[in-house]
């Protein structure tokens, strides 16, 4: 039972990390190196409005998220932009930038313990015997909520379908008087939001630490390479595969193991199968 | 309503003795045998007197790791320009490497110049098979599952508690004087970069560049591309493996930050700043970027900011490094033209 339950927050927890790297992948075939670091960046700022400026917290909680967008779409319209298409130029771009953030963050000073964000609602509950905090459950919520939501906004909104279009066939979309890289920053600012989003529901479980943008960078990369690029569906199922059988490996073999899996899952994934288990697009440029 | 159109336009021409010193001719006088030579002697002389002018252990000791970061950045230079492979896992290469140097050392007892050879052919056969599954993968795939392998390694290693577990391997004898530590390196350097420079000339990398280029011509041609890139790879691996070997030796210990992200980061962007596809230009790079970020060490974890920084402006606004840019200055001349 405790399985159950914590296999499920954990997959949802995996799912909110990846579906903004997912977003910006998908869309313009950018692998956002700095998603991690965004995540981290929104945390401080959402903490330094709370602390520093004295704001209300959930004005803070949207302002956090509204500036994180507004980075993400300034990193991807100055520098980004520049390189796109060069597969490598990308990733060692947008890894300089995580770096920068990260460790500009860590010479500012947040480092150590002593950050962290209030839960929104405290206290537990019990479900079949096993304590569960309320945040957990509010993060499952969330979850689920933002996976409707993401559903509903690609296929009924107008800027949803565009990024579908965009995702699908940019050529086609082009011609269909689609502005690519205007679809390009807005799917780097919704992603950015995305991160910021999952750090501000997430955040409250433990401390703020700089280190974990590097994790969550490597989970978010797991989850999108196992489920397979541009495929939503993908990304939530293999959150569950890979949230599942972190939590298995924890209880049955020990809590090292828990990286060992994601690094696995993609190494495995990209020899077996490198369009994902769900993604069938790319299947024949990838491989030769 | 039309642009100004411009009365002038800038046009770029070879110097008359680059021309002339392509063939056989450049023997026939002593200037043009100077052109070609002068560039060379200034890398290989540089190179060997800096131990000579340097002051000091410590900066000797950074010498040596420049040296074993040029080896790396050589190696990405080579597979991501000359055979198409981008590899991001130069961390991967130094853990194996050192780790198997370490443990022919202390567990078989061999000296150090036997264990860095043996490190480097052993190293170099492990890592090209770990990676021969993920040869057909191509671009970014084989970039993140590169990226990947190191980590996993260390993962595995500290969730196991094998060879040494958190703690490494200490012991590790060094090697027989100063001297020799100091000059294997360079030396080291020195070789593989003009062996490597080379070996993409010959009929072999004739055939991994167009690997590189359209490996499904190459499959046309009735060659066998795994093949090609499986020895591309080896290549490398030995290098990279000797690279770690000799970084093991020289800091009596190995432990998991042999696998740390250093490795890999700092190759590619002495590469990216040195001039990519020179395989001179990542040797220039690091000769650059290792002594900046010890002079910024006071400062923390900013240095790696700044350096950071310094890659994404290389990357983005100046992609094509200092060493295409000498080149062209060397070998060409600009001019005003009107039209």
């Amino acid at each position: 039972m405790d399985i159950l339950i914590y296999g499920t927050i954990n997959s949802v927890t995996l799912a909110l990390y990846a579906l903004g790297f997912a977003l910006v992948y998908g869309v313009s075939r950018l692998p956002n190196f700095a998603h991690g670091a965004l995540y981290v960046l929104s945390g401080f700022i959402a903490w330094s409005a709370v602390n520093t400026l004295g704001l209300h917290y959930l004005l803070s909680v949207v302002l956090a998220m509204v500036i994180t967008a507004l980075i993400g779409s300034a990193i991807y319209l100055l520098f980004l932009i520049r390189v796109r298409g060069m597969a490598i130029s990308e990733i060692i771009a947008s890894y300089a930038i995580a770096l920068a953030i990260l460790e500009s963050l860590r010479w500012i000073g947040f480092k150590g313990m002593t950050y962290t964000l209030p839960a929104f609602i405290d206290g537990s509950t019990s479900i079949g015997g096993i304590s569960v905090d309320y945040q957990r459950l509010v993060v499952v919520g969330a979850g689920a909520a933002l996976v409707a939501f993401l559903w509903f906004f690609t296929r009924y909104t107008r800027i949803g379908l565009a990024l579908r279009g965009m995702a699908q066939d940019e050529r086609a979309a082009l011609m269909l008087g689609i502005d690519s890289d205007v679809m390009a920053v807005v799917a780097m600012g919704l992603g950015s939001m995305l991160a910021a989003l999952a750090a501000l529901l997430l955040l409250p479980l433990g401390n703020i630490v700089v280190e974990s943008g590097y994790n969550v960078l490597i989970l978010a990369i797991a989850v999108c390479i196992v489920g397979g690029i541009g495929s939503w569906v993908g990304a939530v199922m293999a959150a569950f595969l890979i949230g599942f059988a972190q939590i298995l490996t924890v209880v049955y073999l020990g809590a090292h193991y828990q990286m060992v899996v994601a690094l696995l899952a993609i190494i495995l994934t990209l020899i077996l199968k490198p369009s994902g288990l769900f993604g069938q697009q790319k299947e024949l440029e990838e491989r030769v | 309503m039309s642009p100004e159109t411009p009365s002038r336009r800038r046009e770029r021409i070879d110097r008359g003795i680059k021309v002339r010193t392509q063939g056989l001719y450049a023997l026939m006088s002593w200037r043009e045998l100077c052109y070609l030579i002068l560039p060379r002697l200034v890398l290989i002389v540089g190179l060997l007197g800096l131990p000579i002018m340097m002051p000091g252990m410590y900066w000797k000791r950074v010498i040596s790791i420049v040296c074993i970061y040029a080896l790396l950045a050589i190696v990405f230079d080579f597979l991501a320009h000359f055979v198409g492979l981008v590899s991001l896992g130069g961390a991967f290469f130094v853990g194996t490497g050192g780790y198997i140097s370490a443990l022919l050392n202390t567990k078989l007892g061999l000296a150090p110049l036997i264990c860095v050879p043996g490190a480097m052919l052993l190293g170099g056969a492990l890592c090209t098979l770990l990676l021969l599954p993920c040869l057909p993968l191509r671009g970014v795939y084989f970039a993140i599952v590169t990226l990947m392998y190191p980590l996993l390694l260390a993962r595995v290693i500290e969730a196991l508690n094998i060879i040494g577990g958190t703690d490494g391997i200490m012991g590790i004898d060094s090697f027989p004087s100063a001297w020799i530590e100091q000059y294997l390196v360079i030396v080291l350097v020195l070789v593989f970069l003009f062996g490597l420079r080379r070996l993409v000339n010959t009929d072999l990398g004739l055939v991994l560049r167009a690997v590189k280029d359209n490996d499904q011509a190459v499959k046309a041609s009735a060659m066998n591309i795994t093949y090609y890139k499986a020895l591309g790879v080896f290549i490398g691996a030995c290098i990279g493996c000797l690279a770690g070997a000799c970084l093991v030796h020289i800091y009596m210990w190995a432990g998991i930050s042999t696998f740390a992200l250093d490795f890999s980061v700092l190759p590619i962007a002495a590469t990216v700043i040195g001039g990519s596809g020179t395989l001179v230009g990542p040797v220039l790079g690091c000769l650059i970027l290792v002594p900046v970020s010890e002079l910024l060490r006071d400062f923390g974890t900013l240095r790696i900011v700044f350096y950071s920084l310094i890659l994404l402006g290389f990357t983005v606004f100046r992609s094509e490094g200092l060493m295409v840019y000498g080149q062209r200055k060397y070998h060409q001349f600009e001019r005003w033209k009107s039209i």
